[in-house]
């Protein structure tokens, strides 16, 4: 729920809520307008802000009169919250704010003829499903944000453990199952484990729960999976067969197409996948990173596995930015609880983190958050700086400063022959900025500073802000480059080492 | 493939705006979009011809569907239909060619509705087809200038895509039905 002035108070709106649109997040946003009278006449701070935001909303309103208030906030919740969740925006002009009107909650019930979010599969799309999932050798589950946004974790994981499956998760969906469970290979796509992505092209059958086959999930569409029959579990039936074609599709609410599911579902031993699987791993599975050596470089990975090992048994809410840190905090960051990880994915939205995390924290003020953000994006919102401090909230902040945009310096230095074309950052110096607020921070060079600055962080009363000088130029593997399929990963130097120092 | 979808939508303000954007918005190119009333004051029909295949077609039906406002979506492409167009032709008619031109609008069952000294206004009904038709034998005698209003379609038979299905209870059940033989 946010509110915003007409005009530029409604466009500062516009990226909140495209990533709201792209992730699937229930927000309703109240633009003020100018009066009805002069709609359309470029009068003072008008903006045509539900034309703006006709793409990118589930569905927004243009009130006029007061009388048209109350049932169309009660709609906007409602459309919001239900079937596949979204952003709804309700535009008031000024007359509508100012005038009055006999309210009554009854009449004001919602009226949508056409919306209908509770759709659920046929019987026989039901029997497909679960031939498929019981002739399969080599099944795999992949979850999405959707088994959280349906409230589905616990029917995901029962389904994974009664039938064998193991599971792969999107960025987003980490957390729906705990990243200790045997059966969870962890995040797929882009920056996923090499064995996580392995498995999916190995696979003969995919089982997609609430995800929807993102460009940066499947690599190039023309060989991912090839030899696997799909199954997609979705609430919106326009995700289907949108980039993958699957063979069933059933279109409804996870959690209960799930309930549904479950008690059909045969246990089948499947211990031969499960070993295939582990000697994909290899190495890596036993790889732990806190083992290496310190050679007096500052790696961002480390700084999240620290900051794992020392907050892990807490009420953690982690909210990243995007880039670079935010996939090392998908790899490293062992998440056990849904809503744990707050990032932004379908539109990677820089500059998301802090705003987001302020979110988190007012939402949930019992609970420990931290925010992992780049220097780039840190300094898209740190304005945001002032709302912490003046609404006193204990919020954690770690920048992991590499001097760069390092996610695009990456591509910069892999396919752009290292023309480092704007990503190269002057940065300020963030603790002075810190101490502009009057907010706690310090700076950290070296690997034994981090766990005392994060024991220093959490001991402390108020925000703090840790400025983690890391390496440079320091890469994130695997990486399924655009274009290729998603077995063809550029490895990491060695499979048990984080970059090529450590070897 | 040419398809041809009629659309129930809610008659409020905007709702033109919202289709006409999810085509462009998916990339996909409206041929041909017709709106008007129905029986039903609070309803609006479209009649939407676009260039799909099959499974485009499938996926714009379900984005269709989801907007909030609209009601009910039909794709009519492989039903027996009744697809009409009108055109109004001003064609060039002098004094010589004037009586080959009335005879063509005959041929046709076009109907001339307005005579100047120089030139012909004609009104023609009919499928894309037989209005290209009348056009291509026109044209040598000087087309002046032409409109036309985009197809409507309904489709053939007693079974209604009446709006009262369209609305209330009955129709978001069979509404879900057409999602889910969509998928």
């Amino acid at each position: 729920m946010a509110l915003a002035t007409s005009g530029p108070g409604a466009t500062n709106m516009v990226t909140g809520i495209a990533t709201a649109m792209l992730d699937s997040s229930p927000i309703v946003c109240i633009t003020g307008q100018v009066g009805s009278k002069v709609i359309g006449s470029d009068a003072f701070q008008e903006t045509d802000i539900t034309g703006i935001t006709l793409p990118i909303t589930k569905h927004n309103y243009l009130v006029t009169h007061a009388d048209e208030l109350a049932r169309t906030l009660r709609e906007a919740f409602y459309v919001a919250r239900s079937g596949r969740p979204g952003p709804v925006l309700v535009d008031i002009t000024k007359d509508a704010q100012q005038s009055s009107c006999e309210f009554h909650w009854e009449a004001a019930k919602p009226q949508l003829p056409g919306y209908r979010p509770d759709l659920s599969p046929a019987e026989t799309e039901y029997e497909q499903a679960l031939d498929l999932i019981h002739n399969a050798k080599r099944p795999v589950i992949l979850l999405g944000h959707g088994a959280i946004v349906s409230g589905a974790m616990n029917e995901a994981r029962e389904l994974a453990e009664r039938a064998g499956i193991p599971v792969a998760l999107t960025l987003l969906g980490i957390g729906a199952l705990p990243a200790s469970h045997p059966l969870n290979l962890g995040m797929m796509g882009m920056h996923g484990e090499a064995w996580v992505n392995h498995t999916i092209q190995e696979a003969d059958l995919l089982i997609a729960l609430g995800m929807r086959f993102d460009d940066r999930v499947t690599g190039n569409l023309k060989n991912y999976a090839p030899g696997a029959k799909k199954i997609h579990v979705e609430i919106d039936p326009a995700e289907i067969n949108k980039n993958v074609k699957v063979d069933v599709a059933l279109v409804g609410d996870l959690r209960e197409v799930l309930r549904v599911m479950l008690p059909k579902i045969e246990s089948i031993d499947r211990s031969e996948w499960m070993h295939f699987i582990d000697q994909l791993r290899g190495d890596s599975a036993v790889r732990d990173i806190q083992n290496l050596p310190d050679t007096g470089h500052l790696y961002a990975a480390h700084v999240i596995n620290d900051l794992w090992r020392e907050t892990r048994d807490g009420n953690v809410i982690v909210v990243t930015d995007v880039g670079q840190h935010q996939m090392w905090e998908a790899q490293y960051y062992k998440h056990e609880h849904a809503r744990s990880l707050i990032t932004s994915g379908g539109l990677g939205t820089m500059g998301f983190a802090l705003p987001a995390a302020i979110g988190a924290k007012v939402a949930r003020p019992e609970a420990e958050v931290w925010v992992v953000v780049g220097d780039g994006g840190f300094q898209m919102t740190m304005a945001e700086l002032a709302t912490i401090v003046q609404e006193k909230l204990k919020i954690n902040i770690a920048i992991i400063n590499n001097g760069f945009l390092g996610m695009v310096r990456q591509w910069q230095e892999f396919f752009y022959d290292r023309n480092y074309q704007a990503t190269p950052l002057l940065n300020p110096d963030f603790g002075r900025i810190a101490d502009a607020y009057g907010m706690r921070n310090i700076t950290v060079t070296e690997r034994s500073q981090v766990i005392p600055s994060v024991e220093g962080a959490r001991e402390h009363d108020g925000a703090v802000l840790i400025d983690f000088k890391v390496e440079q130029e320091d890469t994130v593997y695997p990486m399924v480059a655009a274009g290729s399929a998603l077995h063809e990963m550029i490895r990491r130097p060695s499979p048990i080492v984080e970059t090529a120092e450590d070897e | 493939m040419m398809n041809t979808f009629v659309v129930y939508v809610e008659n409020k303000p905007g709702v033109l705006t919202r289709v006409a954007s999810l085509f462009r918005r998916r990339a996909f190119n409206i041929d041909s979009l017709t709106v008007g009333r129905t029986e039903k004051a609070e309803v609006s029909r479209m009649t939407i011809t676009v260039d799909a295949d099959h499974d485009q077609a499938r996926r714009i039906e379900a984005n269709l569907y989801k907007l909030v406002n609209v009601i009910l979506v039909e794709n009519i492409t492989r039903e027996p239909a009744i697809v009409r167009d009108l055109a109004m032709i001003k064609v060039s008619a002098t004094h010589g060619a004037r009586s080959h031109v009335l005879e063509l609008a005959s041929v046709f069952r076009a109907r001339v509705v307005d005579v100047a000294p120089e030139s012909l206004t004609m009104e023609i009904t009919g499928d894309e087809d037989k209005i290209d038709g009348l056009l291509e034998v026109l044209r040598p005698y000087g087309i002046l200038e032409m409109v036309r209003t985009g197809i409507v379609a309904m489709r053939r038979g007693s079974k209604p895509t009446s709006v009262a299905r369209a609305i209330g209870s009955v129709s978001a059940q069979i509404a879900d039905d057409d999602v889910q033989q969509s998928v």
